[in-house]
């Protein structure tokens, strides 16, 4: 097992914990990926340690105040560079890879906000949206290669990204999106996971409104 | 795009969220919080900490403090339930070092498989280690191992005015007493070790007696506690003759099994109305499980799941009570109090309000390092009361009179209500722990108990 992140100390932490819990062997890579310039040293150190990479997991992401955002073009830039610039740039290198090795399954977690844009987050949606549409195509490429590509959209959730929202009774467990997410993992099940299982359902009625009546309401 | 202009913008500023609810586990009473911070890292609590005002924070674990002892009512809480993470589990000595948010649970699924258990467990697993130590639990091997205080080796205490101590009995002796037992208010623990126990299975021989009366209890307790390292007894609140019960007692036995997927039980889904627990259903329950044992109690052997945490099979399963809530009273006096023991009793099944569980215990005499520590010599009852405002509310006062006078106490992590001077008459000596109470904490309990004694704010 493999975890980058960007601090070491918190890395040391997660990984000891995996170590307790039954993982065989847990290496850990200090590394910014919302950072284009630090992925050749990543690509490589995954490479050289993990030749028989079986599965890579996305699971970054960061959501600044989206109002903020509205009006500023830097922190607008800054979202989408993390939220999906450098995530399809790791994405078109680990592509490559497993297509050359013709098995593996490559997973990110994009959010249900990218099935829509709402004008309450469309900075943040527009990111993992296109990340959806990404993986999507990327779907298409690899399946060929036998190469399993898995989308993961979730609803709000709790976790540190969100914080400093109101978070409400519809934000779900972390512990329970996670369980979900391995399980898509280990069966083949899906190709794009929403989780908790209910936001399929309602992202598929919220896409079918008319956009004039959508753009009235300020969701 | 510079890296650094990225690695600033990611930069996580611990937030405060204004409350959800947050509750006890009597959902009684029903407070609202000013700001709950929620904590994914140990090193975000300190700056929490600093930047609190006097007496502003409590940490909070899973809730399963019964009263306001985990309540901060105005004031801010600080969320360390997703602490989670266990650092290092030595399975030749059994010592266990983990973040304080780890539940006994998660603990448990880790350990069991590689032989090993909690060497005191409260009666539910899904208490955290942080609450565990805070409110020094206690469980079925009291008379063997005393309180879970008893076997903390050290851990790291987070203060706003000393910042992060390492306490164990060589280093900050003081500090390692105040905080077992010291109810979250001598600052945020952060990690704890533990030292675990051996066991040689998955399971327990167990075996259950019938009692009918204070006496018979007493002579049953004594033949058990010394050959069972487990024992407890179920009691009937309702029987107005003499104290009536089931006395439980087990050991653990060889051999463990293929492990068992963690089934979830039955859920309670919702509050239930009030009506269905009513004096005569309660009454009714008490009769036919007292009738039920006795006929076929006897022997027989349970899952580690099953004998320690019957209840937490039925996950909120205090939503029985309804939205009122309920109230948990844990006395203990000492055993040359008999007769006021039994005085509780009757007092107890003539109001009718009734306790959907009783359950009675000899603690043994081992002493924990606590300064709050409630275990000590003594009978120990432990009731439920439905919430039914005053008339519960009066109920608790007498008993309070009655268990004062025999000169014995209260336990503050099922308290709600008892008074300043039931708390004095329970811990003669928390004057002591008040001087090691850190600047920034306090709660809802301890502001309750403490009031009328004018105190000087350091």
């Amino acid at each position: 097992m493999l975890l980058v992140g960007r601090s070491a100390q918190h890395l040391e932490i997660v990984a000891a914990d995996l170590r307790v819990r039954g993982a065989k062997e847990v290496i850990t890579f200090k590394a910014d990926l919302a950072d284009v310039s630090q992925h050749p040293q990543v690509i490589a150190f995954v490479q050289e340690q993990f030749p028989d990479l079986e599965c890579v997991l996305l699971a970054y992401g960061t959501m600044q105040d989206q109002e903020a955002c509205r009006h500023s073009v830097e922190m607008s830039l800054r979202e989408w560079e993390s939220n999906f610039i450098s995530a399809a740039a790791l994405l078109t290198a680990f592509a490559d890879i497993f297509e050359r090795r013709k098995c593996g399954c490559i997973a990110a977690i994009t959010s249900v906000a990218g099935d829509r844009g709402r004008s309450s987050n469309y900075v943040y949606g527009a990111a993992k949206g296109a990340l959806s549409l990404f993986l999507q195509g990327l779907r298409g490429r690899l399946h060929n290669s036998n190469v399993r590509v898995l989308t993961i959209k979730p609803g709000p959730v709790k976790t540190p990204m969100t914080t400093g929202l109101r978070q409400s009774r519809a934000f779900a467990n972390s512990v329970s999106v996670a369980s979900d997410i391995c399980r898509a993992l280990e069966n083949d099940s899906h190709d794009i996971l929403y989780t908790p299982w209910y936001w399929r359902y309602v992202m598929a009625a919220v896409k079918l409104i008319p956009e004039g009546v959508f753009k009235r309401v300020s969701i | 795009m510079s890296a650094s202009t990225i690695a600033h913008s990611h930069t996580r500023i611990p937030s405060v969220i204004s409350s959800e609810e947050y509750l006890s586990w009597g959902r009684y009473p029903r407070v609202v919080h000013n700001a709950v911070h929620q904590v994914y890292w140990p090193e975000e609590i300190q700056p929490i900490l600093m930047k609190s005002d006097h007496a502003e924070c409590l940490p909070y674990g899973l809730g399963r403090s019964y009263g306001d002892s985990c309540l901060n009512e105005g004031r801010s809480l600080i969320d360390c339930s997703r602490l989670t993470r266990i650092l290092s589990f030595d399975r030749v000595t059994g010592r266990i070092w983990c973040e304080a948010g780890v539940s006994l649970a998660d603990i448990l699924r880790i350990v069991v498989p590689a032989g090993w258990f909690l060497p005191v467990t409260p009666g539910t697993k899904f208490a955290t280690v942080g609450g565990a130590i805070a409110n020094d639990v206690h469980g079925k091997n009291h008379h063997r191992a005393g309180s879970f205080g008893l076997h903390v080796v050290r851990f790291l205490l987070c203060r706003s005015d000393r910042g992060v101590l390492e306490c164990c009995p060589d280093q900050n002796p003081e500090l390692f007493g105040a905080t077992i037992g010291g109810l979250g208010l001598t600052g945020v623990l952060l990690s704890a070790e533990i030292q675990l126990k051996q066991i040689i299975g998955d399971r327990i021989n167990c075996e259950s007696i019938p009692f009918d009366s204070i006496a018979d209890f007493q002579a049953i307790s004594t033949e058990s506690d010394c050959k069972f390292e487990y024992t407890v007894a179920w009691v009937d609140s309702f029987s107005r003759k003499r104290l009536r019960g089931i006395l439980f007692r087990g050991n653990h036995r060889k051999d463990f099994h293929v492990a068992q997927k963690d089934k979830s039980g039955p859920k309670i889904p919702f509050s239930f109305p009030q009506f269905l627990l009513n004096r005569r259903s309660l009454a009714l329950f008490n009769f036919a499980y007292y009738q039920w044992k006795s006929l076929y109690g006897s022997r027989t052997s349970a899952p580690l799941d099953a004998f320690f945490y019957p209840l937490d099979s039925i996950r909120q399963w205090n939503l029985v009570y309804g939205k009122s809530g309920f109230l948990q009273y844990q006395l203990v006096i000492p055993e040359s109090e008999c007769d006021s023991f039994e005085e509780v009793l009757k007092v107890i099944a003539k109001d009718g309000l009734g306790s959907f569980l009783a359950v009675l215990k000899r603690f043994g005499s081992l002493r924990s390092p606590g300064m709050l520590s409630f275990p000590r010599p003594g009978l120990t009852l432990a009731l439920d009361f439905p919430m039914r405002g005053e008339r519960t509310l009066r109920l608790l006062a007498t008993l309070d009179e009655i268990v004062n006078q025999a000169g014995g106490a209260l336990y503050p992590a099922k308290d709600a209500r008892m008074s300043p001077q039931m708390f004095e008459a329970s811990f003669p000596k928390w004057r002591d722990f008040r001087s090691f109470i850190d600047p920034a904490m306090s709660s809802s309990f301890w502001r309750r108990v403490t009031e009328s004694f004018p105190w000087k704010k350091s």
